[in-house]
């Protein structure tokens, strides 16, 4: 019993003590999903900002990436943190309609970030005004192993005709021209807008993920007539298998392009593939002389409606939006800083990225983030219906078409 | 105080024990039940305001090809899981004769139900998985070319299916063989007196004994079916394009998944799931009760 006791208030104590180290520091409750290569990236970060603001204590809660999709929209109304992570564009509309998202206007005047981020300032805008501060995008584009190539005997291609050519080649040395794993759907949103880009341009990109065009209209039935061109070199029964899986086909050498993003560059490198065998290209021109936009989606910081400490949430937007900062954070992710004051480091991917962005007509955030959740889902699973039945393409932009019309009224 | 409390303890106290339970039914299943049905009104998001559409979501129910193929694969889910209850009482009676090690043989057997069900979508994904797969490169063998179970919309649910049978049979086994053990020997003595043996034995007088097991293993069966969700969630995802959903999954997938957040259209779907479910369940409660009153 006195063992018991002495026990209790040891732990008591221990408690009262590890309360009074909080009390020191301001605590700033960060919500996040990072995979393991950023995580270590911003545990570094939240570091630097802690030396240049001792009072401040960010705790840092870091979730599983996909279950934090569903956990943000409990944790928002229900427990709020100071700031959390989310995706610019149409992905963050839902939460600023509802008023779950600050509106941090003042952080972007009173840093001059309109200037600096003016890439990104688009995708973080709604209403007029801005509702987070972006710290990443990366490029999407063509990964291919140049190993194949030569197995193949073929040319880097430049054009998309010379791509279609090159893929009855890849066939006849039993390699797919085209891997994807279209299990969890996104990769495959990849193809379709780099399809739809290409053949129609950006503006009627946009317009059709922003639901002012017919799915049906023969503008968007072009696009997959391009689509249908690669379809019998592409990676069979893609359905069944996950993006890292057709990554593990690419490194292998079983097959030669891969639409990606600059994320998996790490995963081709842990499966083997080094900078000479590994290549990357800007997603060939079809229609000739349209202006060549880029998919970039950004990761972006927010603040919620019920964060407890806002002005070092704002000190922390501020601080992650700086130019050396976000150098530092970028070059530790391998991807590309939204500011433009920014550098980067002499990764061939990501001086490939930069290049291929900041010479872009315009960029867009990604499928799934451009257009509303519910038409993306539609979407994509019917580019997947697609890509397994062709011959069904009539019936599924009829059904696409007939959601489009109750999605965006 | 007291004298109401002498006068009517007999009355009172099986509702003071019931209060607890009663208390937790009420708040975690009648509740949430009328909640369902009247959210399946609105048009919700989850976040922002309800606005109240009538059967809007109803309407759209009956015109998504979405719907009706998950409504399918729950009929086809809940046909075939059936064929637990004969695969089950074989193995069982198989399982049921006194070797040496017999018990270990039966703990073998009933291995798949005890680990969980993510685990037993994952060992199936993988014998199925294209290039690799157990199941694929036997095909392969066989056929000279594989297939790819899972990526096949008219085999997916059937895939999928026969990975959820593998833990049911074993459950539906452990429920006939404790059946087993309680058989009256002297009858089966008798019925060899009187000369029947093999599938006559069987039918008239071990299976009659065997009734409330085979009830039992129908009600987990048909609930099992009905409920069918962890197997399509790890295994497809309801993918190739949607053609191997069912009804909880879709319901899910509308309403809490990273698309969806239609909490009135998804609660539609689950008002049409509990009117299924309700079917077989009164079925059951009636049963139940007939036997209850005939004795």
């Amino acid at each position: 019993m006195t063992q018991l006791k002495t026990g209790a208030i040891a732990l008591a104590a221990a408690l009262m003590m590890s309360g009074s180290a909080f009390a020191q520091a301001r605590v700033l409750n960060y919500n996040a999903d990072f995979d393991p290569t950023p995580l270590a990236a911003f545990q570094a970060l939240i570091a630097d900002f802690e030396a240049e603001n001792p009072d401040v204590k960010v705790t840092l809660n870091n979730f599983d990436h996909e279950g934090y999709k569903t956990a943000i929209r409990n944790f928002l109304t229900a427990d709020s943190p100071d700031l959390a992570n989310w995706y610019a564009g149409n992905r963050m509309a839902p939460f600023v309609a509802a008023g779950q998202f600050m509106d941090v206007s003042d952080v972007w005047a009173d840093n001059g970030l309109s200037e600096q981020l003016a890439s990104a300032k688009a995708s973080m805008t709604i209403d007029g005004k801005q509702w987070g501060v972006p710290y990443t995008y990366y490029q999407w584009g063509i990964y291919y192993n140049k190993d194949a190539y030569k197995a193949a005997g073929v040319e880097v291609p430049t054009t998309w005709d010379g791509f279609v050519e090159n893929c009855a080649k890849f066939k006849a040395a039993g390699i797919d021209c085209v891997t994807t794993g279209s299990k969890a759907l996104w990769p495959i949103a990849g193809i379709f807008d780099y399809l739809n880009l290409r053949t129609n341009g950006y503006e009627f990109h946009m317009d059709l993920t922003a639901g002012k065009v017919a799915w049906t209209d023969d503008k968007v039935k072009a696009t997959f007539a391009e689509w249908a061109k690669i379809l019998p070199y592409t990676t069979e029964n893609h359905a069944a298998i996950d993006w890292q899986d057709a990554a593990a086909l690419l490194v292998q050498g079983k097959a030669a392009n891969y639409v990606m993003g600059n994320f998996a560059v790490a995963t081709f490198k842990e499966g083997g593939m080094t900078n000479d065998t590994l290549g990357f290209m800007v997603f060939p021109e079809i229609t000739a002389g349209l202006a060549r936009a880029e998919d970039a989606p950004t990761d972006t910081i927010h603040i919620p409606a019920g964060a407890k400490n806002v002005d070092d949430a704002k000190k922390f937007l501020a601080f992650v939006a700086r130019a050396d900062v976000q150098t530092k954070l970028n070059a530790a992710l391998g991807q590309l800083p939204t500011n433009k004051d920014s550098t980067v480091g002499d990764d061939p991917f990501i001086a490939a990225g930069f290049e291929s962005l900041s010479s872009a007509y315009a960029l867009a955030q990604f499928f799934d983030r451009d257009a509303p959740a519910e038409m993306a889902k539609m979407g994509m699973e019917g580019f997947q219906e697609f890509m397994v039945k062709p011959d069904r393409l009539d019936a599924i932009l009829d059904r696409l078409e007939k959601s489009r019309d109750r999605i965006y009224k | 105080m007291t004298s109401y409390w002498k006068r009517n303890q007999l009355r009172l106290a099986p509702w003071l024990f019931l209060a607890p339970g009663a208390a937790m039914f009420l708040v975690y299943v009648i509740i949430p039940i009328f909640q369902s049905l009247s959210i399946s009104l609105y048009d919700w998001d989850g976040l922002g305001i309800a606005t109240y559409v009538g059967t809007e979501n109803y309407v759209e129910l009956l015109d998504d090809d979405a719907f009706y193929t998950s409504l399918k694969n729950n009929l086809l889910w809940l046909a075939l899981y059936m064929l637990a209850l004969p695969a089950g009482l074989f193995i069982a009676i198989f399982l049921n004769q006194t070797v040496r090690g017999i018990r270990i043989y039966k703990s073998l057997f009933f291995f798949p139900f005890v680990i969980s069900q993510v685990v037993v979508g994952l060992m199936f994904s993988w014998f199925y998985a294209p290039n690799f797969g157990l199941f694929y490169k036997l095909i392969e063998w066989v056929t000279g070319d594989g297939i790819a179970i899972l990526a096949d919309e008219n085999y997916v649910t059937y895939g999928i299916i026969v990975a959820g049978l593998w833990p049911q049979i074993a459950y539906v086994m452990i429920l006939y063989i404790t059946g087993l053990n309680n058989i009256a020997p002297d009858q089966v003595e008798a019925a060899r007196l009187d000369g029947a043996k093999g599938w006559k034995m069987l039918w008239h007088v071990i299976l009659p004994q065997l009734r409330p097991a085979t009830f039992i293993a129908v009600v987990v069966t048909v609930i099992g079916a009905l409920r069918s969700f962890d197997l399509v969630s790890i295994m497809t995802d309801g993918g190739p394009y949607g053609s191997s959903r069912v009804l909880s999954f879709y319901m899910y997938e509308q309403a809490l998944s990273e698309y969806g957040f239609r909490m009135g259209y998804g609660a539609a779907i689950a008002v049409v799931l509990f009117a299924i479910m309700m079917v077989f369940i009164s079925g059951f409660i009636w049963k139940m009760w007939r036997d209850e009153t005939e004795r």
